[in-house]
């Protein structure tokens, strides 16, 4: 009824490409940003911010990031664990030697070194392929996690080991440490997301995209139609890189505030962040989101359901929660391989259609 | 001879056997790869879970006891009986060959023909999965496996070799159960290699690891060959579990030792079980000698990535791998 390209005429080329073409999908876009940004804010609390909204959008950034190279550029990468904890010690780094300039430019500083250090490691994309990359990835995972952990300069050559992230501005407004307000924190995430999603998602409806997505089908054949595999493979990595890096940067400074390397940013992060994008939809934007979302609450729901209502103990709630994550893992793959982005496009595709099923 | 050099070769030693550990775990990886192109994260767990079920089974412990007890708030724990090893592992056989039906029947049988990517992932949720149900099932504490294997460093060894260098040295140190591991590797792999070419089930078994479709067209039965070898990977799991178990003790990190088996892989190219071995000692040797010379230059511990980064360099040379089927791509 009202999910329709009927009746919305397109007068100008600007209109004819925009993001969302269809005039539903627009305002409800326009909408979300608007709970977000000004709703969200007065409304949120300190458990809020920190057990579901900040790990939410931070996963949401490094999900869209992993996206882009396992989803649009076929290139399975295990290592984001090891990339996150390069963002996070760029962006410590950064803090700790230049105080007085602002988070921003600190947080997207450490995207841009984690980018450089992806780019390195995808380096060997081009000679191998598939699980070989794969499990070669991991090579990044483990070195770059051994590397933060024995080398001192790294941590300030703090006596714990640990990185700890100081009390720092932007805009006049803390950021980072204890005493950050929930609704900065949140907000400073969020501004990060939008830019992020909308990077993203204009990045692969435009010609880097394609190539990336010509290189996932096939990566002969698009070498043979005149895609240059060696850039379309070094701007995934790289754009990813970034992404990555800018979520770990936020994941150490906004959200944990204290990290030891081989515990926050361990392999199971890299498996975490994989299983959203793999839950979510591989090559979905959106999906990237759902995906997140999913694997945020889940935990969430299990331990309100587990140790609240059941009053079991964690432990035993603990290991349930592995079982099910694993069960709706192969569950979803059989079910549905191309994750929850796919519900939702086949909801839109019957809604498009709806009341009338032809 | 220096002192140096000695402490050099029993370096070497110890990376041989940890090698052929190593060895073993990749083992599994190769033969279900090989038959049905699955890349089986979830080995190392298979490993794990092998390894606590034999020592449930061998403790009489009463499985789920943990639920058990939070749920009708009752104290159960062990049935209070000892059950021989032998029988024990006879009885984990079994559990790991209805482990391997179920697998097949609830999980991979609906994967068929989906991107090898879709089935990796799978079994890393399998992974997860049986991490969990293991843990439910035989409580997360750590145990202590002992099924008669010998332990400790060989005197025998160590008093034969003490003569070779100065005074400063004492002789190699051998673990006894290293021995025992490469004696039960060898064992294992050429009862393998036995069964893959002298059985009935062996041959169909390698038939459909040649080509899926021209196997069914000959009447062998796809089912039952996945079946056969995810229990074969699941027996070759529980040896691992059972040695690595003795070493240091079953917990968690038991199923870690996939990710000390996937380099191993890697160099030796997943298709190949000579690869696999002889990857396994490059690995094994290779990060032992460069733990022991250039480790403590850059701080220790550089085990946990030099197997990685080692592979990752020779696969930039040979992506295939050492033994690894050619890579032929085609449009």
């Amino acid at each position: 009824m009202f999910y329709r390209e009927a009746g919305d005429f397109k007068v100008s080329y600007e209109q004819d490409s925009q993001t969302f073409p269809i005039k539903f999908d627009r305002y409800r876009y326009y909408f979300v940003l608007l709970i977000a940004f000004l709703v969200i804010p007065f409304t949120i609390n300190d458990y809020w911010a920190s057990a579901i909204l900040l790990p939410f959008l931070i996963y949401s950034i490094a999900a869209i990031g992993l996206n882009i190279l396992v989803g649009y550029c076929g290139q399975v990468s295990l290592g984001t664990g090891g990339f996150m904890a390069v963002g996070a010690y760029a962006c410590y780094k950064l803090m700790t030697a230049f105080p007085e300039v602002s988070m921003f430019i600190h947080v997207l500083l450490a995207g841009g070194v984690t980018g450089v250090v992806c780019v390195l490691f995808g380096l060997p994309s081009l000679r191998i392929k598939g699980f070989y990359l794969a499990v070669a990835t991991l090579a990044a995972q483990f070195f770059l996690v051994w590397l933060f952990n024995r080398v001192p300069w790294f941590y300030n050559y703090s006596a714990s080991g640990q990185i700890n992230a100081p009390e720092r501005e932007a805009f006049g407004i803390l950021i980072t440490g204890p005493n950050a307000p929930a609704w900065a924190t949140y907000l400073f995430c969020l501004i990060f997301l939008a830019f992020c999603a909308l990077v993203a998602r204009n990045l692969t409806r435009g010609m880097v995209g394609r190539s990336w997505m010509a290189i996932r089908d096939m990566d002969i054949a698009a070498e043979i139609i005149g895609v240059n595999p060696l850039k379309a493979k070094l701007t995934a990595f790289a754009v990813s890189g970034f992404f990555i890096g800018i979520s770990g940067a936020l994941f150490f400074a906004l959200y944990l505030g204290a990290v030891e390397v081989g515990e926050a940013f361990g392999i199971t992060k890299s498996f975490q962040v994989l299983f959203m994008v793999i839950i979510g939809g591989l090559g979905s934007i959106f999906g990237s989101f759902a995906g997140a979302a999913f694997l945020v609450l889940l935990p969430v729901i299990l331990k309100v359901v587990g140790v609240d209502v059941l009053g079991w103990p964690t432990d035993i709630v603990a290991h349930f929660q592995l079982v099910i994550v694993g069960a709706l893992i192969v569950f979803f793959l059989i079910v549905e391989p191309h994750g929850l982005a796919q519900l939702w496009r086949v909801a839109k595709e019957k809604l498009r259609l709806w009341p009338f099923p032809h | 001879m220096s002192d140096q050099f000695l402490f050099t070769t029993e370096v070497f030693f110890n990376g041989l056997m940890a090698g052929v550990l190593y060895a073993l775990v990749a083992l599994g990886f190769v033969l279900i790869y090989k038959a049905s192109g699955i890349f089986n994260y979830a080995q190392g767990v298979m490993a794990l879970f092998a390894a606590m079920t034999l020592v449930g089974i061998m403790e009489g412990q009463v499985p789920f006891s943990h639920i058990i007890n939070a749920m009708f708030g009752t104290d159960v724990h062990h049935f209070g009986w000892h059950v021989p090893a032998l029988l024990a592992i006879l009885l984990t056989v079994g559990v790991m060959v209805i482990f391997a039906w179920l697998v097949q029947r609830v999980v991979m049988r609906h994967l068929v023909g989906q991107e090898p990517i879709i089935l990796f992932m799978a079994t890393i949720g399998l992974a997860y999965f049986l991490e969990g149900f293991s843990d439910l099932m035989w409580g997360s504490e750590i145990k202590k496996l002992d099924v008669g294997l010998p332990q400790g460093g060989s005197f025998w060894i160590e008093d034969m070799t003490a003569g070779l260098g100065s005074d400063n040295f004492y002789g190699f140190f051998i673990d006894r159960l290293d021995i025992v591991a490469t004696v039960i590797a060898v064992l294992l792999v050429a009862g393998l290699v036995l069964f893959a070419q002298y059985t009935k089930q062996g041959r169909a078994m390698r038939a459909v690891a040649d080509d899926h479709q021209a196997a069914l067209s000959v009447g062998i039965s796809l089912n039952f060959i996945w079946v056969l070898v995810w229990s074969v990977a699941g027996f070759v799991a529980l040896v691992a579990g059972i040695v690595w178990g003795t070493k240091s003790g079953v917990q968690f990190s038991l199923s870690l030792i996939a990710l000390k088996a996937l380099p191993v892989l890697m160099l030796g190219g997943f298709t190949s079980i000579p690869g696999a071995i002889v990857g396994g000692l490059i690995i094994g040797v290779g990060e032992k000698l460069f733990e022991f010379a250039i480790g403590p230059m850059v701080g220790g511990a550089t085990e946990n990535w030099f197997a990685y980064v080692l592979a990752l360099l020779f696969l930039v040379f040979r992506p295939q791998g050492l033994f690894g089927e050619k890579i032929i791509e085609r449009v």
